[in-house]
């Protein structure tokens, strides 16, 4: 029977070792020097917040892989001798495999700071972390200050869990506002607001230079290039993620910063493929990076390896970009592709509401020429997937968009909704006389 | 604010403590002229019984309902006992000794307690309602800004299964036990709401009007905090006030007014099966002999069952009658929203589950054939059962153990929808229509689940509802209440409850947005 041997129980390596299950008899190998069972890495925050309990996190009841025939192994891959197709683990015991799929995932990023090593300095990325967080950040008495480097999601997620237990916390971001390099101006803006209305101590335009340590060896403060010394006890490096794939440097196995993969998720080693966020691709697929350290990502690769490896071979072919994230109480959604002013391509055009009372806008991003509907970001508000994705594929315009667009909401009953609003903006910016239609079921489901 | 808070913790529980210490409480003496009306309205033939209770309880004065309620039961129990062996059964006594001991004791009430019931009322029901809206109210500012708030919710002993979860589950439990097995305990809580009860009905208050009384005002208060805590939810504060209106208006007032007015008692929202005893004997003869009003009842506990309440599941999915105007649901929706993440969700509690509630829907509707098939031909017995050992074995165990004890007692540890999960007939009825003919279901939008699992632990009936939204499947389970906190706890937009055309509402086999669509049709195909 062949055995196909997975490094990685993230949602890569797991949906992938689901998916060979439902489509083969082949006998199936996780191994993960982690945790034992899959848990959903996106949840670690609702842990320490007091959310739910760690094991809330797991999708999966413990008796399900036995179930499934899907062996666990804990252990931490030291070598991958591909010539021998043999995985030799840390505690030297070794595993022969037919296949492999790597689905190591990614590490938090250091950039060489001083002190960056010392204890209390840490990320959020694994099981470990979170752990790490909970003896280091215990409550407020112990750690009496945080700071926070890097504002991405991990950091705005990271400064909202310390705030669930009262700590304070200062936010060192190096650009001049929140995650600019990816939202429009308007968006960053009020996310700005939003973290400012949450005692966070946000500092602009502001890079870390050294962590000091105290006389115990421990972190005891930071400096920043604006001169300032923060005293704190904890230091969060959210500065990115990258591949975690230090354990191939010797193996062969072609890698620039992630593993080398073509289309089909094919190192250049036969029988051995590359998923999820240490995947890096010659070439991003359209508009995509060529890593993208994304969960849906991660899951779309690994139904794709799935059918490789049980004999349906197929190109990775994700559809129309779609992403979310929460910033503290404000939901974002994202679909189709709309860029920052930094990235912005030529022929993009936005149009941005923003509500005068709430925390809710969006940016819609559409061709200067043909008008053509590109994407749509959104604020507290919620979106449809489906009809996005169809407008995507229809190449539908912008006027479409907004004539149709309480199609796509997506709110809870009962919620204001915000159409009228933005419609009418469209309206005085564009000179267009667009009137809103109501909401249809048919419409919605016309492709059902 | 946090001493406001504190503040009002220890009021509410000086409030709780006195409440707590009534049933031990107050004195209590039995006058001649009493004891003759009471043998006289419970048509009291027993001259044993009433030749004991001249001697040992009239005329003495009690200090607490301990010693006055052994006293009757001793008489009661002697009496039976004596009448037993002579078989003088038209003498014997069927009345409960609890029972008498509660009609005795509400009669004979004397002293602090009796003479100032708007104080008494104030040192418990006034300084509970005080203490906990002090603690509640400033959660306006403590919560910081609206949106999600469970921080902690793991953390702390009173939501977290700890030590102060434990006591209000023992506490809970006692007082459904008082309730349902030793209501003499409940005399003095009586006299605290009878200036209610009497502007109302127009009586005096039973220990079912403090019930009824303080399920009104938990609910009322605990809605305050549901109000506050989801105030950026526009759906939760409707359907909080939803089924507010229903418990205080339906449930408590009209049934009360009714009495006044000569009508028989009824809540006109609680349809049969819950309402098991709809059918029984007394009542349909109760309502024969009411004239018009009483036919009508009769005709619209029918028309509810049959018609109303599936012809709105098929339009709104059951949540119209669980989560927006059912009594229990909404004491779990108020009361119980604290403790709404510890109910299970193995797949071992779903199974017991499905047996256990549907089992409980065939007990109430063989229950209720052999009860119709009694009342028509005028036969105590079914195939040798005796009509009324069945009854009383459901009012025992599932109408009083499960829905109230286990119901709402086992909130604090196991969640707050034990009986609507596992032991609600009704609930098991609505499911079947919701689960096979609705237009309701909860939309997982596309692909864009990161399988977090707020949505499963906060899900009230255990269900796993991450496993059908990561699959990008709607969920359209039976057991769904509605109450929409999945969706409000979700931090991507996954989850939206709506109310859809049926073509499309299954959908097991649609794809995981993102993946071009080829790829797909191959992953769905088994």
């Amino acid at each position: 029977m062949e055995h196909i041997v997975i490094i990685g129980n993230g949602i890569a390596g797991i949906t992938a070792a689901r998916h060979i299950r439902k489509n083969s008899d082949k006998k199936i190998t996780v191994v993960s020097a982690e945790t034992k069972y899959f848990f959903s890495r996106t949840a670690l925050m609702y842990v320490y917040m007091g959310h739910m309990k760690f094991e809330h996190t797991q999708p999966y009841e413990n008796w399900f892989w036995k179930k499934n025939r899907i062996d666990l192994v804990n252990g931490y891959v030291t070598t991958v001798d591909h010539k021998n197709k043999k995985l030799v683990l840390k505690d030297g015991s070794n595993i022969q495999y037919h296949k492999l799929i790597i689905a190591t995932g990614s590490k938090p990023n250091k950039f060489g700071w001083p002190g960056q090593d010392l204890p209390g300095v840490q990320g959020l990325y694994s099981k470990q972390d979170l752990d790490h967080l909970e003896a280091n950040a215990p409550d407020n008495k112990t750690c009496k200050r945080a700071v926070i480097v890097g504002g991405g999601l991990i950091g705005i997620e990271m400064a909202e869990m310390l705030r669930s237990r009262k700590i304070p916390v200062t936010f060192l971001v190096r650009e001049t506002s929140f995650w600019n390099g990816v939202l429009p101006a308007g968006e960053s803006a009020m996310i700005n607001e939003h973290i400012l209305e949450h005692h966070i101590d946000l500092r602009l335009a502001t890079n870390l230079v050294e962590i000091l340590a105290d006389e115990n060896g421990r972190a005891r403060a930071v400096t920043t290039d604006k001169g300032d010394t923060i005293e704190c006890s904890v230091v969060g490096l959210t500065a990115g993620v990258s591949p975690n794939i230090d354990f191939l440097k010797e193996s062969g196995i072609e890698l620039d910063r992630g593993v080398k993969v073509n289309r089909h998720l094919e190192t250049n080693i036969k029988d051995v493929y590359a998923i999820g966020d240490c995947a890096e691709q010659h070439e991003g697929i359209g508009q995509r990076r060529p890593i993208e350290a994304v969960w849906y990502t991660g899951r779309m690769m690994g139904e794709t390896v799935a059918q490789t490896i049980c004999g349906n071979k197929i190109e990775y072919k994700p559809g129309h970009w779609f992403n979310s994230a929460k910033f503290l109480d404000i939901e974002y959604q994202t679909y189709g592709w709309v860029f920052s002013e930094r990235g912005m391509k030529e022929n993009e055009q936005h149009f941005h509401w923003r509500d005068d009372k709430e925390k809710i806008c969006i940016t819609v991003s559409f061709d200067k020429e043909t008008k053509q509907f590109l994407g749509i970001n959104t604020f507290g508000i919620r979106m449809r997937h489906e009809i996005f994705d169809r407008w995507l594929t229809e190449k539908r315009d912008v006027n479409h968009v907004m004539e149709y667009l309480k199609d796509a909401n997506f709110d809870p009953e009962f919620y204001t909704q915000y159409e009228g609003k933005i419609v009418s903006k469209f309206n005085s910016e564009f000179g267009t006389n667009i009137s809103p239609k109501k909401k249809s079921w048919k419409r919605i489901f016309s492709n059902a | 604010m946090k001493a406001i808070q504190n503040l009002g913790i220890a009021i509410f529980l000086v409030g709780l403590g006195i409440f707590s210490a009534l049933p031990f409480l107050g004195s209590f003496q039995l006058d001649q002229g009493t004891f003759n009306e009471i043998v006289e309205e419970k048509r009291i033939k027993s001259e044993l019984f009433i030749e004991d209770i001249q001697q040992n309880v009239v005329g003495k004065e009690f200090s607490g309902m301990v010693d006055l309620s052994s006293k009757i039961s001793n008489a009661l129990d002697n009496a039976n006992a004596t009448h037993g062996k002579k078989k003088e059964y038209n003498k014997k006594i069927y009345t409960k000794s609890s029972e008498m001991a509660s009609i005795i004791g509400k009669k004979s009430g004397t002293g602090y307690i009796a003479n100032n019931k708007g104080m008494m009322w104030f040192l418990t029901f006034g300084l509970g309602i005080i203490g906990a809206l002090m603690f509640i109210v400033p959660q306006i500012v403590t919560l910081g800004q609206k949106g999600i708030k469970n921080d902690g919710v793991y953390h702390q002993s009173s939501t977290g299964q700890g030590w102060i979860a434990w006591l209000v589950f023992f506490f809970l439990i006692s007082f459904y036990l008082v309730l349902y097995f030793g209501s003499e305990y409940a005399v003095n809580w009586t006299y605290l709401v009878d200036p209610i009860s009497k502007s109302l009905s127009g009586n005096p208050a039973g220990h079912w009007f403090v019930y009824g009384f303080m399920y009104c005002v938990v609910m009322t208060v605990m809605a305050v905090r549901m109000y506050i805590k989801y105030r950026h939810n526009v759906y939760q504060m409707v359907r909080t006030t939803s089924v507010l209106f229903f418990q205080i208006v339906f449930a408590f007032l009209i049934p009360e007014i009714m009495v006044r007015l000569q009508m028989p008692y009824y809540d006109f929202k609680n349809a049969f099966p819950l309402d098991y005893d709809f059918f029984f004997q007394w009542n349909l003869k109760s309502l024969l002999d009411s004239g018009g009003i009483g036919l009508f009842i009769l005709v619209w506990g029918i028309v509810l069952t049959l018609v109303i309440v599936p012809v709105m599941v098929y339009f709104f999915g059951k949540r119209w009658y669980c989560s927006w105007v059912c009594g229990c649901g909404g004491l779990a929706e108020t009361l119980g929203d604290p403790y709404r993440q510890h109910s299970s969700k193995s797949l071992f509690s779903w199974k017991v589950e499905r047996w256990l509630i549907h089992g409980v829907l065939v007990f109430a509707v063989v229950m209720t054939g052999m009860t119709l098939y009694s009342f028509f031909t005028e036969t105590s017995t079914v195939l040798g059962i005796k009509t009324s050992s069945i009854q009383n074995t459901y009012s025992v165990y599932i109408g009083s153990i499960f829905a109230g004890v286990i119901g709402t007692g086992f909130y604090p540890i196991f969640g707050n929808r034990m009986w609507c999960r596992f032991g609600c007939p009704l609930a098991a009825y609505l499911g079947f229509v919701q689960r096979f003919k609705s237009r309701f279901r909860i939309t997982t939008n596309g692909g864009q689940c990161i399988s977090c699992g707020n949505c499963s632990t906060y899900c009230e009936q255990g269900i796993d509802v991450r496993a059908y939204a990561q699959k990008g499947e709607n969920i359209v389970r039976s057991s769904c209440v509605g109450c929409g906190i999945c969706s409000a706890v979700c931090p991507r937009g996954v989850l939206k409850l709506e109310n859809g055309p049926e073509q499309g509402r299954i959908n097991p086999t649609e794809v995981l947005l993102g993946n071009d669509v080829d790829l797909m049709e191959l992953v769905n195909k088994k």
